[in-house]
């Protein structure tokens, strides 16, 4: 069998990725890959980042075994991989330590960010204060407004956030105004992109950097359970803790990968954001993609109780693997994530991220038809805390 | 056709050469700099965009670039993006914008129109379905921003099979190398990006594009338009002195956005009319 080695040196997973950029981001996207792939294999590079994610994130994260949860459900046995346990809370800090070690190694002292939630923006903020860098966080106003607290976060952590009141007012207009700062401050600006989306070499240099996820559980999986999972679960919204635990295992045919998305209200309401299940190719934020659109085109507005999952576009790779055949991408509503967040609070003692909670859900719905020595891995890529004024006012509650 | 060029040298011109070519070509002659204004179609309604048009054209416009609308325009600022929401907000598609323009050709046939956009609408169309319509639609040129030459390859064909001119952009920051690419790919003209930003921005650096331009030339033999934060009749002036063409988007929006609906014709051919005799002069 031929290992997998995509992207192809101009980013291009098939049709997917590539780089659909004005030319005025041409030349910086150019230094940015260069600078990548010349410290990527560099030992001191690694040996920064390794130093780095074993004792600011606290990595290795655990793999755990969720017996009563497995109990409740039957079937297979299922297991998660504790990125909520990762400083900041959620996967997201691997990548913003990784790119922020570049943004050092070339010379750039200011740090820009896109953000939906807020998780990538406190990331980026988080690193930007340890490595001593100037941060500017985009966040759509309607972003704002939803997730104050960790606005707040980003500016204890010494970052200025600037609302962007473009377009729909959220994760994808904040992308489109972060590189419209790039563009213009190019020389001194570094542009921290949260998720393997954007143009080449994002999608590569991301999965590379959240591959962590993967490369541990690898290891992991054998000394605890005895042998590799059967199948991965991971949440997808642009996809990047899901590339991270898929990409180490994609030469390994005999463990299905299984991406989950995000069905809102239900795929038949239209008030989802379930792009890879859902959506058609084409061109958005640098790179050829499933997205959201309407028959015109356009891009369309989508809709997640989880803000991590709304994003109408998706990583380049995951448009290859889904039409490759190599993973399955399936969606669950508002409803089951909710159901499955309420689930492992209170038989395991984790409260999840409503993202992460998608994955649970499909797990709780998978498992049973299994067999009690199958084994199922699923990516608790964040922690729940960010999500307790969504979760309260779904349950009638004012906090 | 030889001998009949011999009867004609404008007529067998205009058939052999592009619309946009033929432009130029006669400005070139009569040793004056284009300028093109950018207008996004759809703004501020439907039923303005054709008399904008012709408006643009009557006040002295020697290409007219319309604007696509995309929901989202990554390469411009605040004003193209409200401009764009706006026309949005109108219910504007791809397929009015090829519309409006068969409906300028019905009655002018002199003026080049290019399309300025972004990939996905077209995509959604299906480029090739695009292409046809575009040439029976009657437009000259084809500018998508997110289109860079080395993605652009299948699409420059499927545009100058059909005589449509695929229009590419440079920047200041674009090598060596990326400027014989894309002068290997462009017809038409080239659009060279004035400034670091995005559209509308304000810090226009007149002797940097001086600097430049002879440089461009070096490799680029069509002519070069630069665009991206030309405001009056002034600034379009000093850069008409080194460039061939001079693009003018960002302030004409602005003047549509402010004006009151019925006055936004005379207005625009007010503004149009002052730059063009500043050009001239």
């Amino acid at each position: 069998m031929q290992l997998y080695d995509l992207p192809d040196d101009k980013g291009h997973f098939g049709t997917y990725g590539g780089v659909y950029v004005a030319e005025t981001l041409i030349a910086a996207l150019d230094e940015l890959k260069a600078a990548y792939l010349h410290y990527r294999n560099d030992p001191e590079f690694r040996a920064e980042l390794d130093y780095e994610l074993k004792h600011y994130v606290g990595r290795p994260s655990p793999i755990y075994h969720a017996r009563r949860w497995t109990e409740h459900f039957g079937g297979a046995q299922v297991y998660l991989k504790r990125e909520d346990l990762n400083h900041t809370g959620a996967h997201k800090i691997n990548n913003t330590v990784g790119q922020a070690l570049l943004a050092k190694r070339m010379g750039k002292p200011r740090v820009i960010a896109e953000t939906g939630a807020g998780q990538h923006g406190v990331a980026t903020a988080t690193v930007a204060a340890r490595y001593g860098m100037q941060c500017v966080v985009y966040m759509g106003s309607e972003d704002i407004r939803r997730q104050a607290q960790n606005v707040y976060r980003m500016k204890l952590l010494g970052a200025t956030v600037v609302a962007v009141e473009s377009g729909s007012r959220t994760l994808k207009d904040a992308l489109n105004e972060a590189m419209r700062d790039w563009v213009a401050h190019v020389d001194d600006t570094f542009y921290i992109l949260g998720t393997v989306a954007g143009p080449h070499p994002y999608p590569l240099m991301v999965r590379d950097f959240q591959s962590v996820i993967g490369i541990e559980a690898l290891q992991q999986m054998p000394e605890l359970a005895g042998r590799q999972p059967d199948a991965l679960l991971a949440c997808v919204g642009g996809g990047s803790n899901a590339m991270g635990l898929f990409y180490p295992y994609i030469d390994h045919p005999e463990v299905r990968l299984i991406g989950v998305e995000a069905a809102g209200f239900g795929i038949e309401s239209g008030k989802h954001a379930a792009t890879l299940c859902a959506g058609r190719p084409g061109v958005l934020h640098g790179n050829r993609t499933y997205l959201m659109q309407d028959d015109a085109g356009q891009i369309i507005e989508t809709h997640s109780i989880s803000a991590g999952l709304d994003y109408p576009g998706v990583g380049p790779e995951h448009a290859w693997l889904k039409d490759s055949g190599r993973a399955e991408y399936v969606a669950v509503t508002d409803d089951e994530a909710l159901a499955a967040f309420h689930d492992l609070c209170r038989l395991e003692g984790i409260i999840p991220a409503l993202e992460s909670s998608h994955a649970l859900a499909y797990a709780a719905k998978l498992a049973p038809r299994m067999r009690s020595d199958q084994i199922l891995l699923v990516n608790l890529s964040g922690r729940g805390d960010k999500d307790m004024h969504t979760v309260a006012e779904k349950s009638g509650l004012t906090l | 056709m030889r001998a009949w060029c011999a009867a004609g040298v404008a007529f067998c011109t205009a058939l052999l050469m592009s619309r946009i070519a033929h432009t130029f070509e006669l400005l070139a002659q009569s040793r004056r700099k284009a300028l093109i204004p950018f207008i996004t179609a759809g703004d501020p309604d439907a039923a303005l965009t054709v008399p904008l048009m012709h408006a643009l054209a009557d006040a002295g416009a020697d290409v007219i670039e319309l604007g696509v609308p995309f929901s989202d325009p990554m390469a411009d600022g605040p004003t193209i993006q409200r401009s764009s929401e706006r026309a949005l907000k109108q219910g504007t598609t791809l397929a009015h914008v090829l519309g409006w323009v068969a409906e300028f050709r019905k009655t002018n046939t002199r003026v080049p129109v290019v399309l300025m956009g972004y990939a996905n609408p077209i995509e959604a169309m299906g480029a090739e379905a695009f292409a046809e319509r575009a040439q029976s639609a009657g437009v000259d040129g084809v500018l998508v921003v997110d289109y860079p030459p080395e993605e652009a390859e299948r699409w420059a064909e499927l545009l100058a099979v059909r005589g449509i001119d695929a229009i590419f952009l440079i920047a200041p920051t674009s090598s060596q190398e990326r400027i014989e690419r894309v002068a290997r790919h462009a017809r038409g003209y080239v659009y060279y990006v004035s400034l670091r930003g995005v559209t509308g921005a304000a810090n226009l650096d007149i002797a940097e594009i001086a600097r430049k331009i002879p440089q461009l030339r070096e490799h680029v033999k069509l002519p070069i338009a630069v665009g991206f934060g030309i405001r009056d009749a002034q600034s379009a002036r000093a850069v008409a002195n080194v460039a061939d063409a001079v693009i003018i988007g960002s302030r004409l929006v602005q003047e549509i956005e402010a004006c009151p609906r019925e006055r936004v014709l005379g207005s625009i051919s007010a503004l149009i009319g002052e730059i063009r005799r500043a050009l001239d002069a």
